[in-house]
């Protein structure tokens, strides 16, 4: 009975209502735009025309008061001129060496904006110009050495077995080359910040962000300022997807900087659209090289890889969105036998970022596509292929990670063929579309993506969560885990509510406050609901322990009780606190000198399948039809959870049919809405989601991670669905329908 | 907002008469402004480089849809909203009310005006490929007159007018002569909705003992204007529809247009979907 009334008090796997779903319907939600300040001027970045060369003069155009104008340029910086992230290489602002166009050379601020607009553009650079390179091919040819020794950010390899040997007794081999391209990550709200910042009172900065604590570290270098002179606070954020990892601290920076100069007068910067698009990261573009040995039964002997990842001007994230590449290249099969060689190189383009998925949907997509191909050659099926060659418990990954959860990847393929009746209509297509004008094909993609950072990352982070109780029994919950609207707030409040038992109504998520809050870590890697979502779990039981061991609660006990438990713990002791800090699950290990080991704690396991459309009159293809269905461990909620991979697959499928970055001389050509087409709701199909829950020992109620999940699959499912249809491989994307046209013509 | 507002001018003259009258004042100083939906998107991006604009939103003489014995005529205002509800034009004029349809969203729909469609000029406009199948008729005024003028002949080169600086376009006529068309209408945009077109294909024919009598050609996004392809038809003309005909063509119509590549597509691209759209077309009109 006791069972009973436990699960109907449950709150995890409920779909409660948004925390700040209200406020942001209502339209009473403040994003940063919406914030104003007594005496708040605006900044303005004034950025390179070119993609590299040497400065020799600024010039500040004739007609503008610029004794009006607060004017800051590199020898303004009290601090160290660098965004202080992994490596310190890439500048606030440009002292004489321009490498990337867009590049942020000088700051203006005023409190009139369009006359700041004006002496934007009235602000010109004389610039002595340098040769650039723009593709990965030229920047591993050293055309130019742009970037260190060798244009080389990182490299990695991963060995498993000995992948020389198997050539030699393999029945096949078979090589692909495989091709991804930059893509915006179109959060709805710009980036944008307001700074407060003085030598007296130190630095604060309000904005739109996914890191609080990024930002906090990158300023300290910047001004040189002990750690309680920041204070980094998140405000309602509009979108991030990884585009407000790290850029943030640039914008941040920049703000403070200005309001420094201006003697702490309020500086406020909003990036517009046109500037979001033109100046800040996007996805890696990606080559990708596959050479795998199979023999004639189709089990997998070995498997040769080289990836590459075009990092930009600077290094930025590029090693860890190499990294997550990179072991998520080889997919979820056994195979005895691999090699991966990896690399992030330099290009004089704006610097490539974090994006949903962070190399794996590169890496992926390579490896997903290639599969089909072996499988053809080998004549099997792509399902019966993958069938003789998926992993399971017990077998290892390519970086050696013994598999330690019972993953059914033939019983995910099996049930979503069932879903999508791909068995019927694979045979079925392939029979009617002879001379059909509208060509359908089915396809899919089987992968894995792991949750949290990778290999010790989440030790090295040490993410503290904090959790207080308030007399009246009102419980805050303490992180840096920013609610960006994934739903992060939501679900940490059903965590504690079901670790404590009380109303979810009880629960509040405070404001993530650098001076208030401790470091939960990034909003980033799938990692807020499985990493922190744990910590808020302990923080809140922490509360519980308290009370109980002080006698306050008893074993069994209501709202009421807790409520008073709390009024009583507040009268004798003071405010209720917990905290809980990260400690990563027995046997995890990982080297990362050898790139061997447990790199996730777990992985979220799917199987999508894409039906699509060609028409041989427009050469346009329309995905039709789409089922994700993943093992997710446990849904916490589930309209959010629907919603994420909803959200990853809308944005897969323009990834793949639709977002095209148009560069000229290193610069995005198409930087507007009109013109860089993502999908409406008119170019989606129905996105059917289903999940499967094993849940996982180790996350909150046994949840994974699932945010950067759904990114993955579409992008091979859909291109395996179009050689389906039209018996034409296509291994880049995105494929737009002008490269459709060449292949097929040249195929009729 | 890239623009600077002070260095920009907007005047709202009452009537018809006082717009022309500023027109005439001060030729090529004003510039028409009418629902804006091309002209706010410059201005936002900083890259509206005339400075003085006439709004003329609310002339009440430039607005309304007239049904007449042999012809239509259009206020030069009239929204793709109205061109969509206006039963005449549904019946006799589908060509235009679908491509309204595929013009923007919805606001812009109930904002744009035919008469902003035509005088912006782009080659890529939705509706324009529509009036020229049509044969629509312009009606221009200014303090010197009003002067009638085919459509076809108004388009004179990329951003290019047959059209005074003094003048406005008021009108646009449609002879009710079309209403027994047989019509296709076709755009191949970026994407489903909210896109521009990379090929527009607008036509209309009409069939006659197996030949066909009459036929209609207009394109979109594939030349420096809309253009008519008046080589295309008279090859066309009195033809049956079989394979050579239809072979003979597709290939006259590409080298009667004159795609080029762009950051939204290439003219390769262009070339065979508009020659694949003129086979679909005649394939449709052989089996009705």
């Amino acid at each position: 009975m006791s069972n009973q009334t436990d699960t109907q008090t449950k709150i995890v796997g409920k779909p409660v209502p948004r925390k700040e779903g209200r406020a942001k319907v209502t339209g009473a939600a403040r994003y940063i735009d919406d914030l104003r300040m007594d005496g708040m001027l605006y900044g303005a970045t004034v950025r390179s025309a070119v993609p590299r060369g040497r400065i020799r003069e600024i010039k500040f155009g004739a007609g503008l008061p610029w004794d009006e104008f607060v004017v800051v340029t590199a020898a303004d910086i009290p601090g160290e001129n660098c965004v202080a992230l992994i490596l310190l290489d890439q500048p606030y602002l440009v002292a004489k060496f321009i490498n990337h166009a867009e590049e942020p050379i000088l700051l203006l601020a005023h409190a009139d904006k369009h006359l700041l607009e004006k002496a934007r553009r009235a602000v010109t650079f004389d610039v002595e110009p340098l040769s650039p390179i723009f593709t990965l091919e030229e920047s591993l040819a050293k055309k130019e050495i742009i970037w260190g020794e060798d244009n080389i950010f990182k490299s990695y390899q991963v060995n498993k077995g000995n992948v020389d040997e198997v050539w030699a007794q393999a029945d096949f081999i078979i090589e692909g080359e495989y091709r991804t391209g930059a893509q915006e990550q179109l959060y709805i709200e710009p980036n944008g910040v307001i700074a407060v910042a003085n030598a007296d009172a130190g630095v604060t900065v309000w904005g739109s962000m996914q890191c609080p604590y990024y930002v906090h570290k990158a300023l300290l270098k910047l001004f040189a300022l002990p750690e309680e002179k920041i204070r980094v606070i998140q405000t309602e954020t509009g979108g991030g997807f990884g585009g407000k990892e790290e850029y943030p601290s640039m914008i941040a920076g920049h703000a403070a900087l200005l309001s420094w100069k201006a003697g702490g007068r309020p500086v406020k910067i909003i990036y517009d659209r046109a500037e979001d698009m033109v100046a800040t990261t996007k996805r890696h573009p990606s080559r990708t090289r596959h050479r795998t040995a199979v023999n004639k039964d189709g089990k997998l002997l070995g498997m040769e890889i080289e990836f590459v990842i075009d990092g930009g001007a600077y290094a930025t994230l590029s090693s860890v969105v190499l990294s997550r590449g990179t072991i998520h290249a080889a997919g979820p099969y056994n195979c005895p036998n691999v090699r991966i060689n990896a690399h992030a190189v330099a290009t004089n383009v704006p610097p490539h970022g974090a994006f949903r998925g962070f190399g794996a949907p590169q890496s992926i997509f390579a490896l997903e596509r290639h599969l089909d191909k072996v499988a053809q050659v080998v004549g099997l099926s792509p399902a019966e292929f993958r069938r003789r060659n998926f992993i399971h418990e017990g077998e290892t990954t390519a970086t050696g990670q013994v598999i330690r959860e019972p993953v059914d990847m033939e019983g995910l393929l099996a049930r979503a063929f069932e879903l999508t009746d791909y068995q019927a209509k694979r045979e079925r297509f392939a029979r009617a579309n002879e001379g059909r004008s509208l060509k359908r094909g089915i396809g899919f993609a089987s992968f894995m993506h792991g949750a949290g950072f990778t290999g010790s990352g989440e030790v090295y982070l040490q993410s503290i969560v904090g959790a207080e109780a308030g007399a009246d029994g009102r419980v805050r919950l303490l992180a840096a885990s920013t609610e960006i609207g994934q739903g992060t707030n939501t679900i940490f409040a059903q965590i504690a509510a079901d670790a404590l038992q009380i109303d979810f109504d009880l629960i509040e998520v405070a404001q993530p406050d650098t001076s208030n809050v401790p470091n939960s870590g990034p909003t980033v890697a799938s990692r807020t609901t499985m990493i922190v979502g744990k910590l808020v779990e302990s923080a809140a039981l922490g509360l519980k322990q308290t009370l109980q061991n002080s006698g306050l609660l008893k074993a069994n006990y209501t709202t009421d009780d807790w409520r008073a438990a709390c009024r009583r713990h507040v009268e004798q002791f003071g405010l209720l606190k917990s905290f809980s800090q990260y400690k990563p699950p027995p046997g995890i290990n990982w080297d990362e000198g050898k790139y061997q080991g447990d790199a996730y704690g777990a992985y979220a396991w799917a199987v999508y399948v894409a039906e699509v459309t060609v028409d041989m009159l427009t050469y346009e293809a329309r995905v039709e039809d789409f089922v994700a269905l993943q093992e997710v461990g446990k849904v916490v909620h589930p309209v959010l959870a629907a919603g994420q991979i909803e959200g990853g697959v809308a944005q897969a499928i323009g990834f793949t049919l639709y977002e095209n970055v148009v560069w000229s001389e290193g610069r995005m050509l198409n930087n507007q809405m009109t013109n860089y087409i993502i999908p409406t709701s008119a170019d989606i199909p129905p996105i059917r989601v289903y999940f499967e829950e094993q849940p996982y020992a180790y996350g909150p109620a046994g949840a994974k991670g699932i945010g950067e999940l759904p990114m993955d699959g579409g992008a091979p499912a859909i291109l395996n669905a179009i050689e389906h249809a039209t018996g034409v491989a296509f291994n880049h994307v995105p494929l737009l329908p002008e490269a459709l046209m060449q292949a097929l013509n040249q195929t009729a | 907002m890239r623009a600077y507002l002070p260095d920009y001018e907007l005047r709202a003259p009452r009537s018809l008469t006082d717009a022309l009258a500023l027109l005439a004042r001060e030729p090529g100083g004003w510039r028409a402004f009418a629902g804006g939906t091309d002209l706010m998107v410059l201005l936002e991006a900083g890259l509206l480089t005339h400075r003085k604009f006439l709004s003329i939103w609310h002339l009440p003489e430039l607005k309304g849809i007239e049904v007449a014995n042999d012809h239509v005529t259009l206020g030069a205002l009239t929204t793709y909203t109205e061109v969509q509800r206006d039963e005449t034009m549904r019946r006799e004029f589908p060509l235009l009310g679908a491509a309204a349809r595929e013009t923007g969203g919805i606001a812009i729909q109930n904002r744009g005006t035919l008469g902003g469609n035509i005088v912006n000029a782009s080659p890529a406009a939705d509706s324009p490929p529509a009036l020229l199948v049509y044969d629509a008729e312009l009606e221009l005024v200014s303090t010197r007159g009003t002067r009638l003028l085919p459509y076809r002949e108004f388009h004179t080169g990329y951003k290019q007018m047959n059209m005074q600086s003094d003048e406005l376009l008021t009108r646009i006529r449609l002879p009710r002569t079309t209403g027994d068309l047989k019509t296709y209408y076709r755009k191949v945009g970026t994407r489903k909705a909210q896109a521009i077109s990379k090929v527009c294909f607008a036509a209309g024919a009409r069939m006659n003992d197996g030949r066909i009598a009459d036929v209609r050609l207009a394109l979109g996004s594939v030349a420096p204007t809309v253009v008519r392809c008046t080589q295309t038809e008279e090859l066309l003309r009195n033809q049956t529809i079989d394979e050579a005909t239809t072979k003979a063509a597709r290939e006259m119509l590409m080298t009667e247009i004159t795609p080029i590549d762009d950051m939204r597509s290439t003219a390769d691209y262009r070339l065979n979907v508009a020659a694949n759209l003129l086979a679909d077309f005649l394939r449709q009109l052989k089996h009705t």
